[in-house]
């Protein structure tokens, strides 16, 4: 018998390299052929919107790059378009419009100059939202900047009307000074006798100083005008030009909108969710009542309530100011859905988390503020912001009552007899702005939720 | 040897209020109840001084009162000889149609668009996240008022349609007009019409019901409940004998004979629009408001519905998908029995509160003129009533109403499937 091993004429004792993968499964066209053209139906579909994407870049370039940023009117931008032999519906794009009304459709009608013995304000306004970003960085970006500037970012919302609205520096500061003395209060009788006692008399005292006291001071200090329309000028007259409500326009009066209904809708949301969390019967029925009263109608609704029926739910001979009352209901609406996001989070905090809160000996508002509330927060602002993204967008909604915000606007700029029958160019450019807010926003809920996580 | 006793009970005193955590829940609430109603018997009372100064106390008498303007597109009969009731009512059903035809199309759409969006193909998923962002970030009353102008400036006007040599024509074989004023399709009409119920006399909620339709509807309905006897009488023959009979052309025929034999015996034929005199007459009519509504809240709302089908179907864990593979299911059955009934307990939540967000931004048609409650009752009424409260509340509590009822759906579905847990 032969020896099995002499049969084979050749054994391999090293391994061989590895082969490199063919051509086709590796760089760009392994990639193509992976995710464009694998299978007949997918190539379909590829080829499909290749086209499509081609039809439709090339209309729009054509229809947008147009000579006509400087064009006065609809008429003179077509015969600028006639002369280069573009005519039709979809000749050309009139930029002329963007040219003449972008000011108009940013600040709306805040005072810029242009009429006799008018400063131009809008640096105000500009100002205002820089510092806005400036104060939001330590409650967005907390780690990159010095902890101090907490203290700017508490003052800041007494210091946005005021730059807004202008007026004497009085009001912002008395307005101010009621948080103060509230707090001043709130500890005094705290200390001596119970923190319950101590939250009512924090809350009374404050509310005495803002509805009784600061008026008549701030007219004292700041100057005021008496029926007859005279300025009466006060002890310490500081202050800057005042504007009024119905010069504020344009995206201004969006973002003005949605900062103070967000601002002010996440504390009254934190409470209300607090609330419909509680085991108190009465408060957990008010919330649940007021929340899905507000989630239930329309914010148009809302409004309609805000321009035609807030004046007769208050005392008689009370009219303020239509923006102000817009401000109100917006930031009523925003609650309820904020106090919903954060009613989720709430509920999505394991148990053990509220025990052991407990079990350290923490009193509730103890436990809420250094246990819960970071933590529920933090699962809810994905929430929170798409809250905000909706009310952002929602501040369209005022131009149904009249208000001039973008849309607002553009009714009027469609109503111009130089300008009348403009669509595309005009709301191409409002709906641009609002993508680049809402976007920009949505982005940064997903870098924020990235950072925040602690999961493994 | 001490022995542990109960310590001695406290005697109640004052400042246990206060101090001790037993009652002082019952102290917060009582303050909160005192100022609820404190606030709530402040607003009553301005209210009433307010309304008292103005001379017009609450009365709801004005809604018998004629109406006196023109609904322009609507469902029922309606003359401006009407009461403010029966504008109401059919701004009501104005809200309704509006809401349902969007959901429906928002659903389709956004169904479609969700799956595109995971498909295999890179660019059809970049496409589809594109729709998403472009209509997700921007406003929903610039995408109907920009529809709105859209539909305005660009389609011809009727009377662009006449004459030998019309600038523009009918489309579809000459059924259908897409003018700048609304749309014209064909009606379905039948000639030995069975005619109609009407009820409620002539009161302002009258109401004519068609018995042609609703002949058909019970036609339609007896057919469906034929065929469910045959598929659970196929069902039954499969368990017993492991082969499942062909039972499709018994469907087919059962869902198509009756309903063909009907409509012969009730002479259906289709009502075409045509051009008569300044505009189109005949043919149903969609009112360009209408149009640009449904179309702007059906792509706005899509493009949130595609987000929760692509959560719905990603939250199902791949091993689910894997499982049943393993067990030999093909891969459309793997959709239809395992991804999709899970998915649904996912998708059907968030779905439905976007069914509810459609339907209150549907009170937007008011920017665009279209009769809906807003546009009626919120609307007109109020203002040539001057019955702000009466009106502002009285929508609102219909608004409510709709509301309350789509989230009682809502949980009663929750309920049914939830996970029962071990």
């Amino acid at each position: 018998m032969a020896d099995p091993t002499t049969n084979v004429a050749f054994v391999r004792t090293q391994m061989l390299d590895q082969k490199a993968p063919p051509a086709s499964v590796i760089g760009p066209v392994g990639w193509a052929r992976e995710n464009l053209f694998s299978g007949w139906f997918n190539t379909v579909l590829t080829l499909v919107s290749l086209f499509l994407i081609y039809k439709l870049v090339f209309f729009i370039l054509g229809w947008a790059i147009t000579p006509t940023w400087s064009s006065g009117s609809l008429s003179e931008c077509r015969e600028i378009l006639a002369g280069i032999g573009k005519t039709g519906h979809f000749a050309g794009a009139c930029w002329g419009v963007i040219t003449e009304r972008w000011e108009q459709l940013l600040f709306g009608f805040y005072p810029n100059g242009s009429q006799e013995g008018q400063a131009d304000l809008r640096w105000r306004p500009m100002l205002a939202f820089i510092l806005l970003v400036v104060a939001m960085a330590p409650v967005l970006f907390g780690d990159k900047v010095p902890r101090k500037m907490i203290w700017f970012s508490a003052a800041y919302p007494f210091l946005f009307p005021w730059l807004l609205w202008g007026g004497t520096i009085w009001t912002p500061l008395a307005a101010m000074a009621g948080f103060v003395i509230g707090y001043f209060a709130f500890k005094f009788v705290a200390d001596r006798f119970s923190q319950l006692l101590g939250m009512i008399s924090g809350v009374v005292v404050a509310l005495v100083w803002w509805l009784v006291l600061m008026g008549p001071l701030v007219a004292i200090l700041g100057g005021y005008n008496n029926d007859a329309n005279e300025a009466v000028s006060g002890l310490l007259p500081i202050g800057i030009e005042s504007v009024q409500s119905r010069d504020f326009g344009g995206f201004m009066l969006s973002i003005t909108i949605g900062v103070v209904a967000i601002g002010c809708s996440l504390p009254l949301g934190i409470l209300l969710a607090l609330g419909r969390q509680s085991d108190l019967l009465i408060v957990k029925a008010i919330c649940v009542g007021f929340i899905e009263f507000i989630r239930g109608v329309p914010l148009i609704t809302l409004l309609f309530v805000a321009s035609t029926l807030l004046n007769i739910f208050l005392p008689p001979g009370t009219n303020f100011d239509i923006i102000l009352r817009v401000l109100i209901m917006v930031t009523l609406f925003a609650s309820a859905y904020m106090a919903e996001v954060i009613r989720g989070g709430l509920a999505a905090l394991p148990k053990g988390q509220y025990e052991g809160a407990d079990s350290l000996g923490l009193d509730y508002w103890q436990a809420q503020r250094l246990i819960i509330m970071p933590q529920a927060l933090k699962i809810s602002i994905p929430g929170i912001v798409s809250t905000f993204i909706g009310v952002f967008k929602d501040t369209t909604l005022v131009s149904v009552i009249g208000l001039l915000d973008p849309l607002g606007l553009s009714q009027g700029i469609r109503a111009d007899a130089n300008w009348n029958g403009i669509v595309w160019e005009l709301y191409g450019f409002i709906a641009f702005m609002f993508f680049i807010f809402c976007f920009g926003m949505s982005r940064y809920s997903m870098y924020l939720e990235r950072k925040l996580k602690t999961s493994h | 040897m001490t022995t542990l006793t109960d310590p001695p009970k406290e005697s109640f005193r004052l400042s246990m209020l206060i101090y001790d955590t037993r009652y002082r829940s019952m102290t917060i609430q009582c303050i909160a109840l005192i100022c609820f109603m404190l606030a709530a018997a402040w607003l009553i009372n301005n209210t009433l001084v307010n309304l008292n100064t103005l001379g017009k106390p609450i009365d709801f008498g004005f809604f018998t009162d004629p109406a006196g303007y023109d609904i322009n597109q609507r469902v029922l009969d309606y003359n401006s000889r009407d009461t403010h009731l029966r504008a109401s009512l059919l701004g009501l059903l104005n809200t309704l149609v509006v809401a349902v035809l969007g959901c429906i199309t928002a659903t389709v759409l956004g169904v479609i668009i969700g799956v595109l969006r995971l498909s295999k193909n890179w660019l059809v998923a970049r496409l589809m996240t594109v729709y998403v962002e472009m209509f997700r970030n921007v406003p929903v009353l610039l995408w109907i008022v920009l529809i709105m102008a859209i539909l305005i400036e660009t389609l011809p006007s009727p009377r662009r349609f006449r004459g030998d040599e019309p600038e523009a024509t009918m489309k579809f074989f000459d059924s259908m007009a897409f003018t700048n004023r609304g749309f014209y399709f064909p009606e379905p009409l039948f000639t030995r019409s069975l005619g109609d119920i009407n009820l409620f006399g002539e009161s302002s909620l009258r109401f004519a019901v068609s018995i042609d339709l609703l002949v058909v509807t019970l036609v339609l309905g007896l057919s469906i409940f034929a065929i469910r006897k045959v598929t659970k009488r196929a069902n039954a023959i499969q368990e017993d004998t492991g082969i499942r009979p062909t039972t499709w052309y018994i469907n087919l025929g059962i869902l198509v004979l009756p309903i063909v034999i009907l409509m012969v015996i009730l002479g259906f034929h289709l009502g075409y629009p045509a051009l008569k005199g300044a505009n189109f007459q005949g043919g149903t009519y969609m009112r360009n408001s209408l149009i640009a509504l449904w179309l702007a809240l059906s792509l706005y709302t899509a493009a949130f519905i595609a987000e929760i089908v692509r959560g719905g179907i990603l939250a199902i864990s791949k091993g689910q998908t894997e499982a049943a593979g393993a067990l030999g299911m093909r891969p459309s059955r793997i959709m239809s029995l395992v991804v999709l009934p899970q998915a649904m307990r996912v998708i059907i939540p968030p779905l439905i509160s976007n069914y509810l967000n459609l339907t209150k931004n549907s009170s937007l048609a008011i920017a665009v003129g279209y009769m809906d409650i807003t546009g009626t009752l919120m609307g007109i009424t109020l203002n040539q009533t001057g019955r702000e409260l009466e009106t502002l509340l009285l929508g609102m509590l219909v608004y409510l109403i709709i509301s309350l009822s789509i989230s009682a759906a809502m949980n009663w579905y929750n309920k049914r499937v939830k996970l029962v847990e071990r």
